[in-house]
């Protein structure tokens, strides 16, 4: 999209570039700030600067195809009457519907059902389309409160609670009139046509000493039967991964800054929270002091996760799984060739697509439009979501597999090493070729 | 304490709060009294039947949490989230309600005797909330829908962002929060005061209410156009 004209003459600015001036056009045109779906699109360091030191002399691997490598997961075994096991370390991570349709919120349950992972509601409330069809549901508890109720609460199989999200840490969420359906407004208690704000700060509880108490309620409301997860935007991990353990939590998300959103400030999105590679060591090093991690309190990273590769570096990191939500949009047709001459009509392209806010998703997704909706059926789309996650799975054994490991939470970082200075800071693992670890804590 | 059923007397010195809550949970109908709260949080949290709970003595946070069906009383007040995402039935106690009170609520009755603090019925998305006494500030923050009847005072802010909820203060506001206007007081209005009053047995002349709401300006962002303009004058 930049490349600049073949007349070598003419220099684009590096400060100015065309992207910029568009946008103070569009600023001075509308007096708006940019409002936008998708995750941050600015280059960051990512998992794809580190690389596998597969077995050699000193390491001994594992047959790729046939030997064991189990990647099942158990999580809240120590507090819940009914931990939530899943069997592959990818789940999907909390899409609301209003943001998106009945028809992809269902089809993320099918998809994640097949593969014996979990689903997770999202800003809105559970959908009766989306409990029916996933074996394993996660009911967010999020600021806003939108469509929670009791009964929902309890036919979950684990909760979370939402403190933020890495798209937007510190912030609420966004939801424009134009996908402020009938359903979608009568589940949140609001008007239809306008735009709802989600608050940023829950309305019963203000610090960690209070949420320690609230998950305590939301245990006794489900007779200590699920476990419970927090959720938080990366942006002081070490510090709220510890917070969220003295609180009580099973389970810890921290999403990186490349996670996605339906609809929040541009400036949010690419201005806000850190990148995942940069997040994960963090929380580890917190679970580490408590000496719960990989023990009693399982550690889920998400933000820009794609491939069996980003899977198998993140557990490798620290996690024990890792949540997908842009990465299962594609999966099940965001962004597809297919619409390539809807996508331009509506001003972008196929592969460039972001306005997930307006409600004009021609793949039918993010969209409450019944013309749009039609298009997407929700058991091929669950097909496709399934055959995805099971390529992540895959992906992540031969990985682990020729690092040796019988199963994939023994991943560690020893298995790593980075491409550029900054990976290895952030990551905390060696420039390739060294054994240098720049910033290295003493412990 | 009256009814078909015997009334069951659970002390909390005896027994712990898990017990308690989910003897509540399991009961499908029937009275219950539980002595020695002592503070307690979570205190008869998720009920989600017709029973009837008296509680003799102050508690903590999230008292009659989730409420769904049957009510509570409590003799004496409560710490933060009083009735947090109440769904339906009541929620009744004779002192006063600190921060979060009736936060979220999606249906039912809340009445607090004494008074609230700050935050009180925020994000209320349909429950009805009366306050004998003054509620703190920024409540009804970003209230959805249901009624807010104060008939002491309300602090800052009240109404901040708000929804379509409806506020009645019968004393001083000391301020309104963005987005939030006095507004005229139509019979129908009166009507769901005063049934409001009734029901929660509290005696005043909604007559001497003012009733506040949203001004609806922040329902939608304002985009302008310049460029349309523009060319709609060289055009």
């Amino acid at each position: 999209m930049n490349r600049p004209p073949d007349d070598w003459r003419l220099r684009e600015s590096y400060t100015f570039d065309r992207n910029v001036i568009a946008e103070i056009h569009r600023a001075a045109n509308t007096g708006v700030y940019r409002i936008r779906g998708w995750g941050a699109k600015r280059k960051m360091p990512t998992l794809d600067d580190l690389v596998f030191l597969g077995a050699s002399m000193s390491r001994y691997p594992l047959e790729g195809y046939r030997e064991s490598c189990g990647t099942d997961l158990v999580i809240g075994e120590e507090r819940a009457a009914r931990p939530l096991k899943i069997d592959i370390p990818v789940t999907i991570a909390g899409m609301s519907f209003g943001s998106l349709s009945a028809e992809a919120k269902e089809a993320m349950g099918r998809g994640a059902s097949i593969m014996g992972t979990s689903t997770t509601s999202g800003d809105g409330g559970m959908l009766p389309e989306e409990r029916e069809h996933s074996a394993k549901l996660v009911y967010q508890v999020l600021p806003s409160r939108y469509g929670q109720n009791p009964d929902d609460l309890r036919s979950a199989d684990a909760i979370e609670v939402v403190v933020g999200q890495g798209a937007k840490p510190g912030g609420g969420g966004m939801l424009l009139g134009q996908k402020v359906s009938e359903r979608v407004a009568g589940m949140r208690a609001l008007p239809a046509g306008i735009d709802q704000r989600s608050a940023c700060r829950h309305p019963d509880w203000t610090g960690p000493d209070d949420l320690q108490i609230k998950i305590h309620e939301l245990r006794e409301i489900v007779d200590w039967q699920v476990p419970i997860y927090v959720k938080v935007g990366a942006a002081r991990p070490f510090y709220d991964t510890a917070l969220a353990v003295k609180a009580g939590a099973d389970a810890v998300v921290v999403d990186g800054m490349q996670g996605g959103t339906a609809a929040t400030q541009d400036v949010f999105i690419e201005h806000a929270g850190i990148p995942t590679i940069a997040a994960i060591p963090e929380a580890v090093r917190a679970l580490q002091d408590l000496d719960v991690h990989r023990k009693s309190v399982k550690l889920f990273a998400s933000g820009g996760i794609r491939s069996g590769a980003d899977v198998a570096k993140a557990l490798a990191l620290g996690a024990d799984a890792v949540s997908i939500g842009t990465a299962a949009l594609i999966a099940i047709g965001d962004n597809h060739p297919d619409y390539d001459e809807e996508y331009r009509e509506l001003g972008s392209a196929a592969g460039f697509w972001e306005d997930l806010q307006d409600g004009t998703d021609p793949a039918g997704i993010a969209t409450q439009d019944p013309r749009l909706r039609a298009r997407l059926d929700p058991v091929v789309a669950g097909r496709r979501l399934a055959n995805y996650l099971q390529v992540l799975t895959l992906e992540t054994q031969t990985l682990a597999r020729a690092c040796g490991k019988s199963h994939i939470t023994n991943l560690e970082p020893e298995d790593l090493a980075a491409l550029t200075v900054e990976a290895a800071a952030m990551a905390q693992v060696p420039v390739a070729g060294t054994d240098w670890i720049p910033g290295r804590r003493k412990r | 304490m009256s009814g078909r059923h015997p009334v069951t007397t659970i002390d909390l010195a005896e027994v712990s709060l898990r017990e308690l809550n989910q003897t509540l949970h399991r009961a499908q109908h029937g009275s219950f009294r539980v002595l020695n709260p002592r503070g307690a949080h979570a205190v008869a949290c998720g009920i989600d039947s017709d029973i009837r709970v008296e509680i003799d003595g102050s508690v903590g946070y999230y008292c009659a949490g989730m409420h769904q069906k049957g009510s509570v009383y409590v003799d004496g007040n409560a710490s933060t989230g009083l009735a947090e995402n109440i769904m339906s039935g009541i929620v009744r106690i004779t002192g006063s309600a600190t921060m979060s009170a009736g936060a979220s609520g999606g249906g039912g009755l809340v009445v607090i005797e004494g008074n609230a603090g700050a935050r009180c019925g925020i994000s209320m998305k349909g429950v009805d909330i009366v306050v004998g006494g003054n509620v703190g500030h920024m409540s009804a923050f970003m209230a959805q829908a249901g009624n807010l009847v104060v008939l002491g005072d309300a602090g800052a802010y009240l109404g901040d962002s708000l929804y379509e909820a409806n506020l009645y203060v019968r004393g001083a506001v000391e301020s309104l929060g963005a987005d939030a206007v006095r507004k005229e007081i139509r019979p129908e209005h009166v009507q769901t005061l005063s049934n409001l009053l009734e029901e929660a047995g509290m005696e005043a002349d909604p007559a001497d209410f003012h009733r506040y709401g949203s001004a609806r300006n922040l329902y939608n962002f304002h985009i302008d156009d310049v460029d349309a303009e523009l060319a709609g004058i060289t055009s």
